[in-house]
This record gives structure tokens, sequence and C-alpha cells, in this order.
């Protein structure tokens, strides 16, 4: 394979990751350090979730992904070209189709399957980062499950805005346990993750840490009895395809200020419209 | 007018008390020898004695101030006797709270605390309800002819006299069962005293058992049931 | 009668060739304040923490007895545990109050965190006993969003002393409270830790180089010398009648004002 071993890296990385996905599986949310190694492009393009994917994908495996929902943009499609050149493996942009599914900040609007591995690129995967700058002390506040400060920020918001302002990236408590940073997928992403049948994989390349949500655990965003978690989205449908329950981009069409809400979702929006035209048909 | 005159509520035995000064190479200096003295409820001793016969440093002992050496001093508290010569800080505490009421010569409080508070937290400190607490307080103040305008001013510019009539209230307002006034009347003119013969009196009627050291004799001859004499101890050799 | 609430037994605790707690032995019942006084270097801020939990001796034993009166050794207890007392039934009060604040947090977040962290999720309820509190410490509640670091020294430390006492602890630790003050605001923070401690029953060890202070919110007191209690008791009595060599020099070397 033009010199490559399968899927880029070499046996024993794979290995090393696959450990490392495993224990990040058996304590589902809990950020378990690894050996991330360079790779062919830079920190922040996904560096992390494309050694999780290596690391997982066998050579029957259909690959899709997407960032920021979109199959063609630039980084999907570099992601998905890398691949299928260096494992050889089928690609899809159609969410149904994949066995695994590399992802940049959206999870797609189709549900997942039991059959289907969702990977997250993950910037950041320490959700108490931006209110505790050390280190030690945030290991030391999961341990402890000393998750106050969390908790704080939110009623800040409440005080400060009168609601949670945070839109994406939303934190989250795993099993009732661990606070994990779901990377930054909108906060209207956040309840999908919540009983998925999916495993799913988050991998950090420049932070060296792998975690993992297994099928059907519990996920909910952290919120207060009377300010309770809400979903957040542009009120239109879409511009494409009438969805009224999809995340949507909003496009500026022209130098005027025109602009259009669509789906976030390339895949989705095409297969509504697929059987749209189907009805007329 | 309930007649409780006659039981014993203070005793002591044998009390000797003596300072050891170490910052002057070690000297002791006996003050106590010897001290047998009872006060009964409804009845008030007066301390008599020549200056340096240790009236002040009894009176400090009693209340659990200063150690004394050997002896007991026995308070009568909640219908049993508690010996402050052996007694542990936290019961001289509750004795002090439910039974044994101080008026001392120096005012001693948290700076800037209006006077009306520091009066009445002695009877809050005893589970009063504060509204009610503050309302005996500005009575006994005024009684004491301290004017209204200064009930809610802090002590510390006070004259002498009105820190002392402050402090006057602070020992009565609590109704404690035992009484130890140290120099109550020392820089009152003639009408504040009247008001503490007054008031001593209307303790005593209520079964009070007060100790005093007063040395204006009209106020001593007014309140005195009996005088109890002191005489200067030996001065040990150094 | 009463059983103890803290207890510390036979307490050594060595640095190098300085003995910071030399067979230290104390006892703090429910509802009392007991001060430690000595000068700096004499090991009552090592005591402090050896009690709290935060510095392992290394002998002698620190017992809590919990409400239920049940006896836990606090340097036996791990880690969570321990955290957990912290911010349920003890409470520390720190001189800086910078570093027990949240400097970026608002007054009302800062009040509200350990009610969050005892995992209170209603924000009314947390905002109300915030509220509560500013009242309580006497900070006008117009100031509940504001951020710390626009209030004066002393508001600083009553925000920390409304934090530390929002959830109710039956214990506070505090060291040097009125250390880093005015004179003037001192006096004023003095009159509020002593309401509220008779007004919630607190049981508190306050650690102090300033006699003054002692004598005006301690009812016992536990002078230290080079890691050794040399005198305790009844603290107008220890202060007056002082009868170890040390704590004479010590009440005699006071200013008086």
């Amino acid at each position: 394979m033009n010199g490559y071993n399968f899927a880029y890296l070499d046996e024993p990385t794979k290995r090393m990751i696959r450990r490392a996905i495993l224990k990040a599986v058996a304590i589902p949310g809990h950020q378990v350090p690894f050996g991330a190694r360079e790779m062919p492009l830079p920190y922040g393009w996904g560096t992390g979730g494309i050694q999780v994917t290596a690391a997982i994908l066998g050579a029957d495996d259909v690959l899709k992904v997407i960032d920021q929902g979109a199959d063609d943009t630039t980084n999907a499609v570099s992601i998905r070209r890398f691949f299928s050149h260096v494992a050889g493996v089928e690609t899809t942009t159609r969410t149904r189709d994949a066995t695994v599914i590399q992802t940049r900040h959206r999870i797609p609007e189709t549900p997942l399957t039991g059959d289907q591995i969702l990977v997250y690129q993950v910037p950041l995967p320490e959700p108490l980062a931006k209110l505790e700058p050390s280190r030690a002390e945030t290991k030391q506040m999961h341990a402890l499950a000393d998750y106050g400060l969390m908790h704080v920020k939110l009623y800040e918001d409440i005080a400060r805005f009168g609601h949670v302002t945070i839109s994406y990236d939303y934190p989250v408590m795993v099993n009732g346990r661990y606070l994990m940073s779901p990377s930054p997928i909108p906060a209207f992403d956040t309840l999908k993750m919540n009983r998925m049948p999916a495993l799913q994989l988050f991998g950090a390349g420049r932070e060296k840490r792998i975690y993992a949500v297994p099928p059907y655990t519990t996920v909910r965003p952290l919120d207060f009895d009377d300010h309770p978690f809400s979903l957040t989205r542009a009120p239109h449908a879409c511009a494409l395809c009438g969805a009224t329950n999809s995340y949507l981009d909003e496009v500026v069409t022209d130098d005027r200020g025109s602009r259009m809400f669509v789906c976030s979702d390339t895949d989705y929006c095409a297969d509504r419209r697929g059987e749209m035209e189907g009805d007329a048909s | 007018m309930m007649n409780t005159a006659g039981h014993p509520m203070l005793k002591t035995h044998g009390v000797h008390k003596s300072f050891t000064l170490h910052l002057q190479g070690g000297t002791t200096m006996p003050v106590l020898e010897n001290v047998e003295l009872t006060v009964n409820s409804g009845e008030c001793v007066v301390l008599s004695g020549p200056s340096g016969a240790g009236k002040s440093t009894l009176m400090r002992s009693l209340y659990g101030n200063y150690r004394v050496g050997e002896g007991s001093i026995l308070i009568r508290h909640q219908d049993s006797w508690v010996d402050l010569a052996t007694a542990d800080p936290r019961s001289i505490l509750a004795v002090r709270r439910d039974t044994l009421g101080y008026v001392s010569q120096f005012l001693r409080v948290v700076p800037r605390v209006p006077t009306i508070e520091i009066v009445a937290e002695a009877l809050t400190l005893r589970g009063a309800d504060h509204a009610e607490a503050v309302t005996r307080a500005r009575t006994l103040l005024l009684r004491l002819n301290l004017p209204e305008r200064l009930h809610n001013l802090p002590p510390a510019t006070f004259s002498g006299g009105e820190q002392q009539r402050v402090n006057l209230a602070r020992g009565f307002i609590g109704g404690h069962p035992i009484l130890l006034l140290d120099e109550p009347t020392a820089s009152l003119d003639a009408i504040n005293r009247d008001a503490v013969v007054g008031l001593v009196a209307e303790a005593k009627a209520a079964g009070t058992a007060i100790l005093g050291i007063v040395h204006d004799l009209p106020t001593r001859d007014a309140i005195a049931d009996r005088l109890f004499k002191l005489y200067p101890a030996q001065m040990a050799a150094a | 009668m009463t059983l103890p609430l803290l207890e510390a037994h036979d307490l050594q605790l060595q640095f190098g060739s300085i003995r910071a707690l030399d067979h230290v032995s104390m006892a703090l019942w429910p509802g009392e304040v007991l001060a430690i006084v000595g000068e700096s270097g004499s090991g009552k801020t090592t005591l402090l923490k050896v009690l709290s939990g935060s510095d392992k001796p290394d002998a002698g034993q620190v017992l809590y007895r919990d409400p239920e009166l049940a006896l836990h050794d606090v340097h036996a207890m791990g880690a969570p545990q321990l955290r957990a007392l912290h911010r349920s039934d003890w409470g520390f009060v720190q001189q800086n109050p910078r570093d027990a604040l949240r400097m970026g947090v608002s007054a009302g977040g800062n009040v509200g965190e350990r009610l969050m962290a005892q995992g209170d999720r209603n924000y009314g309820n947390i905002r109300q006993v915030a509220l509560d509190w500013l009242a309580q410490v006497e900070i006008d509640g117009r100031r509940i969003d504001d951020l710390p670091r626009t209030f004066s020294g002393g508001m600083l430390q009553r925000l920390q002393i409304a934090r530390t006492l929002a959830t109710h602890p039956r214990l506070v630790f505090m060291d040097e409270p009125t250390g880093g003050l005015d004179v003037s605001v001192q006096a004023k923070l003095l009159d509020l830790i002593r309401s509220l401690v008779s007004r919630l029953g607190l049981a508190v060890i306050l650690v102090t180089h300033d006699i003054a202070v002692a004598r005006l919110l301690a009812g016992r007191i536990l002078v230290m010398r080079r890691g050794q209690v040399v005198e305790t008791g009844l603290t107008d009595q220890v202060l007056d009648d002082p009868q170890h060599p040390y704590t004479q020099l010590l009440v005699s070397s006071v200013l008086q004002a």
C-alpha cells in the first residue's frame, strides 16, 4: 500500500491507542492519556481523531468524515482522501452506509446505530480548563467528582444574561460520574449523545487524551432544576429541504446582507431533498 | 416579695493567691491567705481593708479571672456547687453566663459597637430575644441617667462615669443570681450613686447575692448588709 | 456532658531541625471559640494546618466527631472524604481573602459555590441564599453580581466569611482573619465574627498573633512557643493572670491604646 502500513500508523502504535480506547470505554467520560504521534497534518486539523480512526479502522470499514456537518469541506475531504489512500477503505458521504464516522463539531442528524462508531476530533478535552488553569487541580476535581465550579460558570451566565450562554461544547455529565467536554459540537447536538446506540470515541492530538462514551450510556447536560437545559436552534426552516428540526448554518449569499439558513448536515439535507423529488415524481 | 434570703450562693475555703513575676527574676508576691468567705442570697457583702489587702484580687479570683493557688471557690450554679478554682474553662464560662455577673472598673468591648448593643448582648447571650433585650437595655441605661442620644454611640469616647454606667447596665441586665461589683460607683456623681443603690436594693430583694468593693462610704453604708475585712498578706522573701 | 468536636493527641511535626509541633494536644467543644496565639514561627499556623488536615503530622492523631458522634481520624481518611468535610461540616477563613475567593466570579457565585459543590441545583435557591448571606455580612445585595475585585479589603473578607458560612459548617478554622485589614475595618469585622459565631453556635479555631483579637473573640486560649503549648485555659484568666514566663512576656509586650 504505497509503502505505508495499513491506516498509516504502525501496529505497536495502534495497539497502544487501542489500549487507551479500551480503558476509556471502561471508564466513561474519563480522559486517558496516550502517546499521540506526529501526523502528516497540523494540530487543530483533527490529529487526535485521525489517530483514533486509524487504530480502529479495519479493511471492511466504510468511512465517512464530516467537518461542521459537511462532507465537502477541505478538512473532511482531505481526511477522507488520506484514509482511502493509506488504508484503501471504502469511503462514503452517506451516514447510513458508514461504519466509522469521524467528525469535527457535529453529530449527524440521522440517528446512529449500534453498528457504527462516531469519532470526535477534540481540541480541548478538559472541560474545566477555562475555569481552573491548574491541570493538577482539575485532575483532583475529576478524581473527587468536585464539579461545583462548573455550576458556578452556569450560575454566572444566568445571573448576567438570564440564561446559560454556552452555545457549543456544552459540559455534560457522563454516566453520572465524569464531567466531559463533548468537543465543540453545538449545544443543539448535546442530547443526541444520551443513550446513543453507537460507540462514541474522542481523540485530542495536541493534548494527548482519549475518552469515550460507550453505547447506551447516560449523558446529561449540566443545568439547574429551575433553569433546565434547553435546545437552541435558529427559528427557521432549511431553505433547501425545509427541515424544521435540524441544526442550521447561516449562509451569506451576497454583498448586500442577504442570507439563508440551510442544514449543516449536508447528507441529511440531500437525503430529504432526494425523498421530496422521489415523492414528486 | 420572694423570701429567698439566707442560703449560701458563694463560699470560699482556704483561698491562697500569689503572683510569680517571671520577668522580675521570679519574685513571688503573696496577696491572699486563707480567705474564708460566704455570701448568701439576698445579701450584699462589701469587702473592706486597706489598699493592697487584695480586695480586687479576691474579686477577680471569685470571677475565675485570676487563678488561685490553693483553696476552693464554690459557686451555687443551677442547684449544684462548682469550684471555680478547679473547674475547666467551659464550666467557668457556663457559670459566668448563667450565674455569676461582674461589673469591673474598666469597660472592655469590641470597638465601634453601639452602647445599646453592648448592654443587650449580656442578655441575648443568655438566650433572650434581641428586641426584648434592647428594650430592657434602654430602660436600664435611662435609669442610670445615660441619655438616649448616647445609646447608639460606641462607648469609647464616653467619660469615665458614662462608661461606668454602661458597665453597670451590662452587669445588672442579666439578672444573675450572684453579682460581683468592683468599684461600681468610683466615678459617679451623687445622683448616679443613688441609682446604683436602688439597683442593688432591687437585686437583693430579688434574692441576688452581691459582693462588692465600694470605697465611698455613703454608698457602702446604703447597700452593705455586712463587711468582710481583708488583711495584707505577708511579703515573702524573693 | 457534650463530647469534643475535634481532638488532637500528642501531635509532632519536625521541619528539618525545627520542631514545628512538639507533643501538642488539644480539644475543641461544639460552639466554643479557641484562640491559638504566639509569635511568628511559634507553630500556630502549622497547628492549624495539621488540625484542618492539610498538613500531616509525623506522629499523633487528629480526631473529628461528626454530628452522629462517630469519630474520624482526619489524617487517615481519604482525600475525597476530607474534601467533602471541608465543604460541608468545616469551613476555612484565610488571612488573605484573595486566596480563598474566585476573583473572576461574582459575589453571588462565590457565596453559591459551596452550595453547588454540595449538589444544590436550584438557581433561585442558590441566589436567595447568596442574598441572605450578603445581608448577614452587611454587603449590599445590589452588589451580588459584581466581581470581588471591585470590593474593598474589608468587604472581601466579609465576602469570604459569607462564602464559608453559606453551607452552615459546624467548625470554622480562621487564620488571622483580621490580619490584613486597617484597624478601623478590623473592629467592624471582629464584631461581625463575634455575633455570627454566637448566633450560629459555631466552633472556631482562631489563629492570631493579636492578643486583643483573642480576648474579644475567644473563650479559651492556647499559647504556643517553639512548637509547644506553654499555657492554655480561659482566655481572660491566661491573659490577666499568666502563669508561664513566656505568656507574661507576651502579655506585657502589648501596647496599650
